[in-house]
C-alpha cells in the first residue's frame, strides 16, 4: 500500500459522521448560561471555557492525527496552516485562514470565515468582558501542548463584540523538548 | 485570500436571517462538547440525582429554542411555499400534514397527539437526523407517553460507571423534550431511563413523558 498522504480538510468532513451544527449550537449556549450563572463573574467563566476546551484539545488531538494522515510539521508556519485548512474543516466544517505573521514566524493570526459557535448569539450588557468562544482558543491551546508546543492563544478580534470578524492569535512559547516518561537505567 | 468579507455584520441577531439549518459539525466535536458539559457539571454536585437535573435544566434550555427555531421556520417554509405554488394552493390546504402534523403558520399544536409526534419526528429529524425509534403511550397509565431510541446520540460514547447506577445522560435529551413540551403549553415530567433489550449488549434509552394533569383536563375538553 502506498503511504498516504495528508488528507484535505474538505475529504475528512466529508466522510466523518455529521451533527446539526444547531444542536451543537445550542447546547453550547446551554453550557455558557449554566457558568454564568453558577460563576457569575465573566473573567471566571472565560477561565473555565478555555479549561474546558483544553481538556478537548489534549484528547481531539488524537483523532485528528489519526484520522489526517498528517505528519510532523516542519515549522510553526506548517503547523497554523495545518491547524485553520484541516483541524477546522474537519470538526467544525468551517474554513480559516492564517495571517498577520510576524517577523520570526512564532506569531500569527487565525481568521475564522463562519463560526457555529454563535448563531443565535447576541452578548447582553452584562456579559461585555465575556469572551464567548473561549473554548476554541482553550483547544488549540491543549492540542498544541500534545505535539510538545506551548502556545498561547488570544482572541483580537470578535464579531459579537462588534468587530468584523473573529481572529484568534497563536503566538508559539516555546518547543518542549521530547522527553521519555522513563530512565534508560531504571 | 485572507479571510474578511464573508461573514456580515447585523447590528442585531434579530436582523439577521434565518438560516436554512443545514450546517453540519462533524459528531466528535458535539461528542467532545457534550462529554464538557458532563463532566463539569459532575464537578458541582453531591448526588446522581441533582446531576441528572442539571444535565435536564440544560437540555430544557436547548428545547425551548429549538421550538422557537421550528416554528419561525415552518412558517417561512409555508410562505414560500405559498408564494411558489399560489395556484396549488388549495390542494395544498387539504393536506395539512406536510410538515408531519407540525405547526402550521403561526400556529402552534395544540393537541396532545400532535405535540408528540412534533417531537418524535420533526424535533428529532432536526436534531438527530432521524425520526425517533418509536412512540408509544403507557399502558399502566392515561397521561405517561415514551419516546424510544435504541442508541440515543448523548449516550454513544458514555459508559456508566458502576458506581454510578442509574445515572442517564439522557437527562439532557429529556430536558430537550420537556423544554420543547413545557413552551408550547405542555408542561410534562420528563425522565430518561435504560431498558434492557433481550440479546442486546447496550440498553435502548426511553425518555418517559408524565403530562400535568391540566394538559389532560384540557386535552379531554378539546374532545
Amino acid at each position: 500500500m502506498a503511504p498516504a498522504g495528508p488528507r484535505s480538510g474538505d475529504a475528512i468532513f466529508a466522510s466523518v459522521e455529521r451533527v446539526n451544527a444547531e444542536l451543537f449550537t445550542l447546547t453550547y449556549g446551554a453550557i455558557v448560561r449554566q457558568l454564568l450563572t453558577d460563576l457569575e463573574e465573566v473573567e471566571e467563566v472565560n477561565k473555565q471555557l478555555d479549561q474546558m476546551g483544553y481538556n478537548i484539545g489534549i484528547r481531539l488531538i488524537d483523532e485528528f492525527l489519526a484520522k489526517s494522515n498528517v505528519s510532523r510539521c516542519v515549522d510553526f508556519k506548517e503547523t497554523a496552516e495545518t491547524i485553520a485548512k484541516v483541524g477546522f474543516k474537519m470538526f467544525l466544517g468551517v474554513t480559516a485562514s492564517v495571517t498577520n505573521w510576524d517577523a520570526d514566524g512564532t506569531c500569527c493570526s487565525i481568521v475564522l470565515e463562519d463560526n457555529p459557535l454563535v448563531d443565535f448569539v447576541e452578548l447582553p450588557d452584562t456579559c461585555q468582558g465575556l469572551y464567548y468562544c473561549n473554548i476554541l482558543s482553550g483547544v488549540i491551546r491543549g492540542a498544541l501542548e500534545m505535539v510538545s508546543m506551548k502556545a498561547e492563544v488570544t482572541w483580537i478580534r470578535d464579531v459579537l463584540r462588534g468587530d468584523d470578524a473573529f481572529e484568534l492569535q497563536v503566538k508559539l512559547l516555546k518547543q518542549v523538548p521530547e522527553e521519555y516518561p522513563y530512565k534508560d537505567d531504571e | 485570500m485572507i479571510g474578511v468579507g464573508k461573514i456580515k455584520q447585523y447590528s442585531n441577531v434579530l436582523d439577521k436571517p434565518l438560516s436554512k439549518g443545514k450546517q453540519e459539525v462533524s459528531l466528535s466535536a458535539f461528542a467532545f462538547l457534550f462529554s464538557e458539559l458532563v463532566q463539569y457539571n459532575q464537578t458541582q454536585v453531591d448526588n446522581i440525582a441533582e446531576l441528572e437535573r442539571r444535565l435536564e435544566d440544560a437540555g430544557y434550555a436547548v428545547g425551548a429554542r429549538v421550538l422557537e427555531l421550528l416554528c419561525h421556520r415552518i412558517r417561512l417554509k409555508m410562505e414560500e411555499i405559498v408564494h411558489e405554488h399560489l395556484y396549488a394552493l388549495a390542494a395544498y390546504l387539504s393536506t395539512p400534514l406536510l410538515f408531519g402534523n407540525a405547526i402550521l403558520g403561526n400556529r402552534r399544536e395544540t393537541r396532545l397527539l400532535g405535540i408528540l409526534s412534533f417531537v418524535h419526528s420533526t424535533v428529532w429529524k432536526v436534531l438527530f437526523g432521524k425520526v425517533a425509534d418509536s412512540l408509544e403511550k403507557g399502558t399502566e397509565h392515561e397521561d405517561e407517553y415514551m419516546i424510544s431510541e435504541k442508541e440515543l446520540l448523548v449516550n454513544r460514547f458514555i459508559s456508566i460507571p458502576k458506581d454510578m447506577g442509574t445515572f442517564n445522560c439522557g437527562a439532557f435529551v429529556a430536558g430537550i423534550v420537556r423544554g420543547v413540551l413545557d413552551s408550547a403549553g405542555f408542561p410534562a415530567v420528563v425522565t430518561a431511563h435504560f431498558v434492557p433489550i433481550e440479546g442486546q449488549q447496550r440498553p435502548r434509552t426511553t425518555i418517559l413523558i408524565k403530562f400535568a394533569e391540566e394538559v389532560l383536563r384540557r386535552e379531554a375538553r378539546l374532545g
